[in-house]
């Protein structure tokens, strides 16, 4: 087999499943929807499933994972599930409206729109998009753009479902809206949702957003989250990915956000089997501040790699970067950053760090910060390390009687507290902290298929 | 005062090449393009044995399978490779006894760049070999320097006279197949530099080269070769001028350095190709193979270089940390103007116990440059106690020009400490106030801020090297700074 046909293959496959599927995918999607999907998939066909021959995926190869048999969800499957059992994910001390995705589909099938004061609007992205074209058309498929992503153009092509929010002009929306993506099924499945969320200007809304999967066999998921910021609008955006072993994810985030708005985004992985984290932000105004995060906790075969884009178009913003990781076992790691100035873009600021520990021989690490700058009045740095455990402090720990293993959880707990902090919804922190301690702990990996009896 | 500091950077950044004369000397050269036969009468010209012959050949028919690589932060016209002539001489009079038989033209090309060729500056306790045009033209101190027992000659003479050396390390840490411009040296290299340190000897000089493009239309392929035996030291210089020409010419060269037990490699370079005018026209574009590999158990390399020149840049000066215990290091300055180009950076590939590297890389850009930085640290599984520690600065002088920092960190094994850390800003102005406010005018203060800034650098090269940057850096930069 040449290495040409390999490639090919899976692209095609898909493509063939579009074909075949056409009706059932464009069903329940409007038209101005419909004529998108047929641009991306024309662009799909250009571009295909990244390879390792493409710079930005060096280190992960999706060719290979995307080369299965698993079934689409081309319809919502009707499985019903105890919602009370399921919550790990319930954030004590932390009030929030939940909504479900199952498979990619909004998992209430009755009501699919919900009205929430001052005119926000949350629910299923279908039935948004038929209900409100005006604010969907807008929007949809204007951040994430398809020219060079082969999976946002597959995503585009593909995707029905998923979350719409939009919060109109000078709303603050007090309680944290939380997505919980869960993985359910008897087979092995294949999910593409697509997320939209429209903050105007001056607006305010913080959105949680968890990936569960409740049953054993493996899952793949290529969603793909367009946001929008509008000015001076403020967005606190945590996502949790606790997913098993035999899941792999890519999940795109594009963020655009206009004039003097605020955003803080944070990503915990805490399980995977693979996890690639796309995660692009336009500053397209003058005075915006970003702060994007993540924490990456990762053992056995397990793989990460967080990719991430911040485009500086204006001047006056400011971005924060943090990435930091810890891999134990035979896990492997990748990061790559970008930070892009534009020529016009003075006074800006940026600044960029990774930080990774590496627990035995067998993880590897590997990390690519980057910066571009065309502009001169700046104020940019990065900054990547790969390290261990301080051993100066676990001796001095030791020497003050504490275990060796406790000594060591407590260092690597304190090196992911900088991560955690950033998280600007207290009672959210809290729980984060809490799951992350016990997943350096091993417990949340005792169960690693399910998350139901852990807490 | 905004105005008047861009006013001053303006003045700064027009400064003129001064090495853009042209000597008028009889060349001997073959047709332009390039194909075997080509790569036959090169190889025939410089009457070379038949392992010569057979490697060029094998790296001449890689080289035609191979594209241009096009992942570097560079915009390159494309190259026409048959229009260039890929072997230009120095027409000389049967073989040179002493310094009085070289060509008096070219005496005064050398002596017009400063390079003592002449014996009689003995005092500057430089050893040189000056390459013209890719012929080696003449090499001082030889003699002196066999005493000792090293070998420093040009890479023609040390085919013919130390075939075995040659074919024992030549391609040993670049093979033709390493890269496009590697494969395209290998095939057509004229001439170069070699160099032998045996066992034990610390070489009581400077080695220096010198690299002159002077005939029009030619590229200049050049190979260095040092060999540094156990316990041995050679501390290596090289520098390179080119006249002011409208059209582009390409450069693309290799240096190799092998480095065995204990033995320490320094190499430093100071390159001021010609880079082209104010509008971006001519230059030479500088395409450079450069590797190190720390063979033995606690060897070193150090690599140093000052990058002012040249359209287009696009070197990556490299250690292979082979042996346990090795270190290998960078220090790089590296200025871009006007419409220069320069991708550049350094690749520490840890493969031995306790291996060590560092890598300290400042950029400096001016006018509608762009300059990058692109470098790799590799920590293979079995480099346990590997450590790292990565700095690289840029600073902008302009708003139209770029800095940016491609650096690539691979980590597989755990003990590593790998630290890599970048920062972009241009020259404050608190810093500028601050000088202005204890009476230092604001041309002065830019040139003491530059020059501070590169310093961590400059304090690598060996004395009469670091003179020459530090005017050099004034030079590229401004009328005045320095």
């Amino acid at each position: 087999m040449s290495l040409e046909e390999v490639k090919v293959e899976p692209k095609q496959k898909f493509l063939d499943i579009y074909q075949e599927h056409i009706n059932d995918i464009k069903n329940g999607s409007p038209d101005y929807i419909n004529e998108i999907r047929e641009k991306a998939i024309k662009q799909f066909e250009i571009l295909g499933i990244p390879d390792k021959k493409d710079e930005n995926y060096k280190y992960t190869d999706l060719n290979n994972e995307f080369d299965n048999g698993y079934k689409m969800y081309l319809s919502p499957k009707n499985i019903k599930f105890e919602v009370n059992d399921i919550f790990t994910c319930d954030v004590p001390d932390l009030n929030t409206k939940v909504i479900l995705l199952l498979n990619g589909w909004y998992y209430d099938r009755e009501n699919l729109i919900h009205e929430l004061p001052g005119g926000a609007i949350i629910g299923s992205f279908q039935a948004a998009a038929k209900r409100y074209p005006e604010l969907v058309k807008k929007h949809f498929a204007n951040y994430a753009k398809m020219d060079k992503e082969g999976l946002v153009a597959m995503n585009t092509a593909f995707s029905q479902d998923g979350v719409f929010f939009y919060v109109p002009k000078g709303v603050v929306i007090e309680k944290p809206i939380q997505i919980i993506n869960i993985l359910m099924d008897e087979e092995e499945g294949f999910t593409q949702h697509r997320n939209l969320f429209i903050l105007e200007d001056n607006s305010e809304a913080s959105i949680v957003v968890c990936d569960h999967t409740l049953s054993r066999p493996n899952f793949l998921t290529n969603s793909v989250s367009e946001i929008f910021v509008g000015k001076n609008a403020d967005l606190k955006y945590s996502r949790m990915q606790n997913e098993h072993n035999g899941s792999k994810q890519v999940s795109n985030l594009y963020l655009h956000q206009e004039r003097d708005s605020r955003v803080n985004a944070n990503t915990i992985s805490l399980h995977g089997g693979l996890i690639r984290n796309n995660v692009h932000v336009m500053l397209g105004g003058e005075g915006c501040e970003n702060t994007t995060t993540g924490l990456y906790l990762t053992d056995k075969g397990q793989h990460i790699d967080n990719y991430m884009y911040m485009d500086h178009a204006y001047p006056n913003c400011t971005s924060n970067q943090l990435f930091k990781g810890v891999l134990d076992d035979f896990a492997t790691g990748a990061f790559s950053g970008k930070v892009l100035v534009r020529k016009d873009a003075q006074k800006t600021q940026a600044f960029q760090s990774n930080n990774n520990i590496l627990l035995t021989d067998d993880a590897d690490i590997k990390t690519k910060p980057q910066l571009e700058i065309y502009a001169d009045d700046v104020k940019c740095s990065h900054g990547a390390t790969v390290g261990q455990l301080d051993l100066d402090a676990l001796f001095y720990m030791r020497t003050r009687g504490i275990p060796k293993k406790e000594a060591k959880l407590l260092l690597m707990s304190a090196f992911a507290y900088d991560v955690i902090k950033t998280i600007q919804v207290p009672a959210l922190q809290e729980r984060i902290q809490d799951l992350v301690d016990k997943r350096l702990r091993g417990e949340l990996s005792r169960c690693n298929s399910c998350q139901m009896h852990c807490c | 005062m905004e105005k008047d500091q861009d006013k001053i950077l303006n003045e700064v950044t027009q400064g003129e090449y001064k090495y853009g004369f042209v000597t008028d000397i009889e060349n001997e050269s073959i047709a332009k393009g390039l194909n075997e036969d080509v790569v036959r009468l090169i190889s025939q010209k410089k009457n070379e044995p038949e392992f010569m012959l057979e490697s060029r050949l094998k790296a001449f028919r890689y080289w035609q399978t191979m594209k241009m690589p096009e992942w570097a932060h560079l915009k390159i016209p494309e190259i026409n490779y048959q229009d260039i002539i890929y072997y230009s001489a120095p027409k000389q009079k049967v073989t040179l006894e002493s310094m009085d038989d070289v060509d008096p033209d070219l005496k005064a090309t050398f002596d017009k760049l400063g390079i003592p060729l002449d014996e009689q500056k003995m005092m500057s306790g430089v050893a040189v070999d000056a390459v013209m045009d890719s012929v080696s033209v003449k090499t001082t101190f030889k003699e002196s320097l066999a005493e000792l027992g090293i070998i420093f000659c040009s890479f023609s003479e040390a085919v013919q006279e130390h075939p075995d050396l040659v074919k024992k390390y030549m391609g040993s840490v670049v093979p033709y197949t390493d890269n496009y411009f590697a494969a395209l040296n290998s095939a057509v290299f004229s001439d170069g530099s070699f160099c032998f340190i045996p066992k034990g000897v610390r070489c009581p000089m400077e080695l220096s080269t010198y690299f002159r493009i002077n005939a029009a239309n030619t590229g200049q392929f050049e190979r260095t070769l040092i060999v540094a035996e156990d316990d041995a030291y050679v501390s290596y210089l090289e520098g390179c001028t080119a006249p002011q020409r409208d059209e582009n010419q390409l450069h693309a060269a290799i240096v190799e350095i092998v480095a065995a037990k204990n033995a320490e490699v320094k190499y430093s370079t100071v390159q001021n190709w010609y880079p082209g005018d104010k509008n971006g026209k001519g230059g030479i574009y500088n395409f450079v193979t450069k590797r190190g590999k720390c063979a033995g158990n606690n060897s070193k390399i150090s690599w140093t270089q000052v990058e002012t020149g040249s359209a287009v840049t696009w070197k990556y000066p490299s250690c292979i940390l082979l042996g346990d215990n090795s270190v290998g290091e960078f220090y790089s300055v590296a200025v871009t103007n006007n419409h220069q180009q320069a991708d550049t950076g350094s690749k520490m590939i840890h493969i031995g116990k306790n291996t060590k590297s560092i890598i300290v890389s400042k950029g400096i850009s001016a006018g509608v440059s762009q300059n990058s930085y692109r470098g790799l640290v590799k920590v293979v599984k079995n480099a346990t106690n590997a450590r790292n520690f990565s700095q690289c600065d840029s600073l902008l002088l302009g708003d139209k020009c770029g800095a940016h920092t491609f650096p690539y960190i691979e980590v597989d094994n755990k003990d590593a400490v790998v630290e890599h850390e970048a920062t972009t800003s241009k020259i404050g102005e608190d810093q500028i106030f601050y000088c202005n406010q204890r009476g230092i005018k604001t041309e002065d203060a830019i040139g003491l801020i530059v020059n501070g800034y590169a310093k961590e650098v400059l304090n690598k090269l060996p004395m009469e090297f670091a003179v020459e940057a530090q005017k050099l850096l004034a030079i590229s930069l401004e009328g005045s700074v320095g």
